[in-house]
């Protein structure tokens, strides 16, 4: 890949690790959070004919999976382009 | 045309298909057996990576475990796909910059050991036995339950199909095969479930069906199920048995196991690029996720159908005339026993005992209000195989499930093969005991070795009818995977200080805890009452991976930090496209690019 950009290994790496946090961060609060440990106080609220808790649990965290990994693929292309490294 | 008609036309035409692939690509280099010439589309090695992911137990038993689980069957739906996550952005795009063939390979460079190396071929064998059986077991079920074939034989003939398109087209034919197979199953998976949520509730997207009214009423189909479950004396459908600790440990242990699971793992050494290893995660968890959010749906229906047509419905014996005994007692306004239930019953998987004499069938939970006692006892698994007749569907769609639930499972059972076959013949032979092996008696060596594995995973299933269902004994694969490579090959990329004699007490106390657990209280006689923290033995594999990861990095501080050029290697793959050259730890990588 040509590129315009500077050659910045230190960057990418700085950048793919923020990046990760984050996104692990949200896979927790989706999975982990919505769909246990905080099921209880959302399932007050519902979406369609189901408890929004029980629906994270059951199919709502599955769509957010997919969303993080789309975040993830196109963010990092865009840092393999900002920081000059050949993807 | 009749049921059996359609199966074997399935069954036979979807065989045919796979053979054909496999002849057409054959593999002529270890490069083509180990990893398909590391040049597939990243969509097509997402197809083949879901349909090698999707096993047996997601096909079969998943469905009927979320039925009878409601929301405790969730800790497989979030574990098997929220893995991915992981997998994606932790471990795949490294992986593939590190450019090996198998795990045992990663981890025995990385590590710069061959004790390293053979530890994890022994993590790596135990969790594909412990795997295969299950698939085995899916294949066997699937045959003798619908083809009128033993199940022995029945395993005999799916290992065959397996052994002819693994032995010559190793990883290469693997994949095409699994394409095909991913196609197969989820349109065999979908189609009914598509019928059933029109019939429930109205609406052909089941995973808006899930969601909605029950067809013609006000009611939610959950709300409706919540109630109907309650009741029979059943937990609500929305509520669990399970302790949140455990919910949160199984659901844990499954991801982090999905994340480490060697079958899984190699498959994004099949891609070109680290770049197209992270949109094949992303691809994978696409084709999975459609499979994945409508089995809550089939599973809820499942449960409702099954209640409806067999609770308080009259028993018809086996020596009467099924249809005119079931007229009769349709005149006089009683529902007779369904025709599916009676062709199910001869294969063992539902059982029915009058226990008050009155010749109807008592479907009751553990604390029924009527205080009947439960006469029926319907095996999980049939859940998804029988769902086509209860729900009274034409009789191809029954051809098609048998086809799916066989293309489920022969295609994790490759996957699954190519892991045994290359620990042994590249990681064993070739990198450890045999180095001087020419790329020849390398494939034979990989030939056979996959071979052998055919065979004795073959006899693993036939012999192995006793274990318990096909999603559970899966589930321990999960946890070998999660708690003794997982830590390692995170370790391996993220901190460059993590050295051999790390590695090797993280891999050691993962494997031996974990394992102990399961043994003892699986089929050791333990009771829940001695659960340790009341965490199951599905979920355990996490729990110890919390204790053989610190074990890993504490050992690791103790003893001197590896040779520079790992770290500098380690440096090298966190960024794409600059991998040098690093001395002894180069020998068997792919090029560089």
């Amino acid at each position: 890949m040509t590129t315009t950009n500077a050659h910045d290994p230190e960057g990418y790496w700085r950048a793919t690790k923020r990046l990760t946090i984050s996104l692990l961060t949200v896979w927790f609060l989706a999975g982990f959070g919505a769909g246990i440990l905080f099921r209880d106080a959302l399932d007050s609220f519902k979406i369609g004919g189901a408890p929004l808790g029980f629906w994270f649990a059951q199919n709502g965290s599955i769509y957010i999976f997919l969303i993080l990994i789309v975040i993830y693929c196109i963010k990092m292309t865009g840092y393999e382009k900002k920081y000059g490294i050949k993807g | 045309m009749s049921e059996a008609f359609w199966t074997y036309l399935f069954v036979i035409g979807s065989f045919s298909l796979y053979i054909l692939i496999a002849i057409r690509s054959r593999a002529g280099t270890t490069n083509d057996f180990y990893v398909a010439g590391h040049d597939i589309h990243p969509a097509l090695n997402g197809m083949a990576t879901a349909a090698d992911w999707m096993s047996a137990a997601s096909f079969l038993s998943m469905a009927g475990l979320i039925a009878f689980l409601g929301y405790g069957g969730s800790v497989y739906l979030m574990g098997w796909t929220g893995g991915y996550v992981l997998l994606a952005l932790l471990l795949a795009p490294y992986l593939r910059e590190f450019g090996k063939f198998t795990v045992p390979d990663f981890v025995g460079d990385r590590y710069y050991s061959k004790t390293a190396r053979v530890i994890a071929v022994i993590c790596a064998l135990f969790v594909s036995f412990t795997y295969i059986a299950g698939q085995m077991k899916g294949v066997g079920v699937a045959f003798s339950s619908f083809l009128g074939v033993p199940y022995t034989a029945g395993i005999f003939i799916g290992s065959a199909i397996v052994f002819v398109y693994a032995v010559l087209g190793g990883m290469k034919g693997i994949t095409y095969t699994q394409v095909a197979q991913y196609c197969v199953l989820i349109f065999a998976y979908t189609v009914p479930a598509i019928f059933i949520s029109l019939t429930i509730t109205g609406n052909p997207i089941p995973q808006l069906g899930f969601i909605g009214n029950v067809n013609g009423t006000s009611v939610s189909l959950l709300d409706k199920l919540n109630t109907v479950v309650t009741d029979l004396g059943f937990t609500e459908y929305t509520a669990t048995s399970k302790s949140m600790i455990d919910m949160f440990c199984i659901t844990a242990a499954l991801m982090f196991g999905t994340a480490g699971l060697p079958h899984v793992i190699i498959r994004f050494f099949t891609v070109s690029s680290a770049q197209t290893a992270r949109k094949s995660a992303g691809y994978a968890l696409m084709f999975i996720a459609i499979l994945y959010t409508v089995a809550p749906a089939v599973g809820a229906f499942a449960r409702l159908n099954f209640i409806d047509t067999v609770n308080e419905a009259t028993y018809i014996q086996d020596d009467e005339n099924y249809e005119e005994r079931a007229a009769s007692i349709r005149a006089e306004g009683e529902k007779p026993v369904p025709e599916w239930y009676k062709t199910w019953e001869k294969t063992g998987y539902i059982q029915y005992e009058d226990l008050n004499g009155d010749g109807k069938i008592q479907y009751r939970g553990p604390s029924a209000p009527d205080g009947l006692a439960n006469e029926v006892v319907p095996n999980r698994d049939i859940f998804v195989l029988a769902n086509p007749q209860i729900a009274e569907l034409p009789s191809w769609v029954v051809g098609l499930i048998v086809a799916g639930g066989l293309a489920a499972a022969l295609s994790t059972a490759a996957g699954l093969l190519m892991v045994i076959s290359s620990a042994i013949s590249h990681d064993l032979l070739k990198r450890t005991f045999a180095p001087n092996m020419s790329e020849k008696q390398e494939m034979l060596a990989a030939r056979l070795a996959a071979s052998a594995a055919v065979i004795s995973s073959a006899l693993l299933g036939a012999y192995a009818s006793a274990l318990p269902f096909v999603a559970q004994v899966v589930a321990f694969a999960f946890g070998l995977a999660a708690a003794s490579l997982f830590p390692i090959i995170f370790l391996g990329i993220f901190w460059k200080r993590m050295n051999k004699e790390g590695a090797i007490a993280s891999m050691l106390v993962g494997l031996i805890s974990t394992f102990s657990y399961i043994v003892y209280f699986k089929f050791m006689g333990g009771t829940p009452d001695g659960w340790w923290f009341g965490i199951s033995p599905e979920g355990i594999g996490f729990a110890f991976m919390l204790v053989s990861t610190p074990v890993g990095i504490l050992v690791s501080l103790m003893t001197k930090a590896p040779p520079m050029e790992i770290q500098e290697l380690v440096q090298d793959i966190r960024i794409p496209g600059t991998r040098h050259s690093h001395g002894m730890a180069e020998g068997g990588m792919a090029p560089i690019k």
